[in-house]
């Protein structure tokens, strides 16, 4: 019997790889509380990590004076995330597809796509520093 | 301070060399770099390699990890080896067949079927 009350949070992350380490953790534990599958925890797991890294490098371009936003709300259903960074932002047309032959041997350019792949709604702000994505609990087979 | 740990463990067998990961998330940047380079390391000892590199530990690994398969498989392939992977779990099987990377790798239930054919 998991929690059914909804929680949420926000917080202000330094712009390193590793930053959102605890806050994935205590995500991932709320998930689990709440009975989501461990397909819906690797799912959101995932698109965290790469929407985090996203943030720091792309967005932030590795620089370590700004930060990250992370907000995140989870509730029986669902569970939304917001990342925000203090980039200037990119245009998602504008993004290679990686499964495009001329790219498929390209080390990096995976992230965006993982995200879509694994997330039932994924936006971003005009101008493209923040992204929000949810996952809807999947009903047990 | 940093956790040290042994990252992969390495096999050689008469036709082939298997790496195996140690850990069971493959994250941070810096891991896959440490990571990228124990594994380098073992090619760049050996002139044409056939390398199998085993996932049995293997639970979760972000698309970072895609990038260091991918120059590792360049550096195997330019030197005249092989690289096959094995051990794959499901779920991250999928993030294989997502980026459409199941056209780039030869991928092996286990180490055995793996091993097979390699000369």
């Amino acid at each position: 019997m998991g929690s059914q009350t909804p929680v949420s949070y926000s917080v202000v992350l330094e712009s390193r790889p590793s930053a959102a380490e605890e806050v994935c953790r205590r995500i991932l534990r709320e998930l689990e509380d709440r009975g989501y599958s461990s397909d819906d925890i690797f799912a959101v797991h995932l698109a965290l990590e790469e929407a985090f890294i996203n943030a720091v490098k792309h967005g932030n371009k590795g620089d370590m004076g700004k930060i990250v936003n992370l907000e995140y709300t989870i509730s029986a259903d669902k569970v939304e995330i917001r990342v925000v960074d203090q980039g200037q932002g990119f245009d998602l047309t504008q993004v290679p597809d990686p499964r495009c032959d001329g790219n498929l041997f390209k080390p990096s350019g995976r992230g965006v796509l993982l995200i879509q792949a694994y997330m039932d709604e994924v936006d971003y702000n005009e101008t493209g520093n923040a992204v929000r994505m949810v996952r809807y609990k999947r009903r047990p087979v | 301070m940093s956790e040290l740990k042994p990252r992969i463990r390495v096999e050689y067998t008469k036709n082939a060399t298997i790496i195996t990961f140690t850990d069971e998330k493959i994250l941070e940047e810096r891991d896959v770099r440490a990571l990228q380079e124990a594994v380098m390391h073992v090619v760049e000892q050996s002139g044409p390699i056939n390398l199998i590199l085993d996932f049995y530990n293997v639970r979760f690994l972000s698309s970072a990890v895609l990038g260091l398969l991918l120059r590792v498989s360049k550096r195997v392939y330019e030197a005249g080896g092989q690289l096959r992977l094995c051990n794959i779990n499901p779920k991250i099987y999928e993030i294989f067949k997502i980026t459409r990377l199941t056209r780039v790798f030869d991928i092996y239930r286990d180490a055995l079927s793996a091993l097979e054919g390699l000369e």
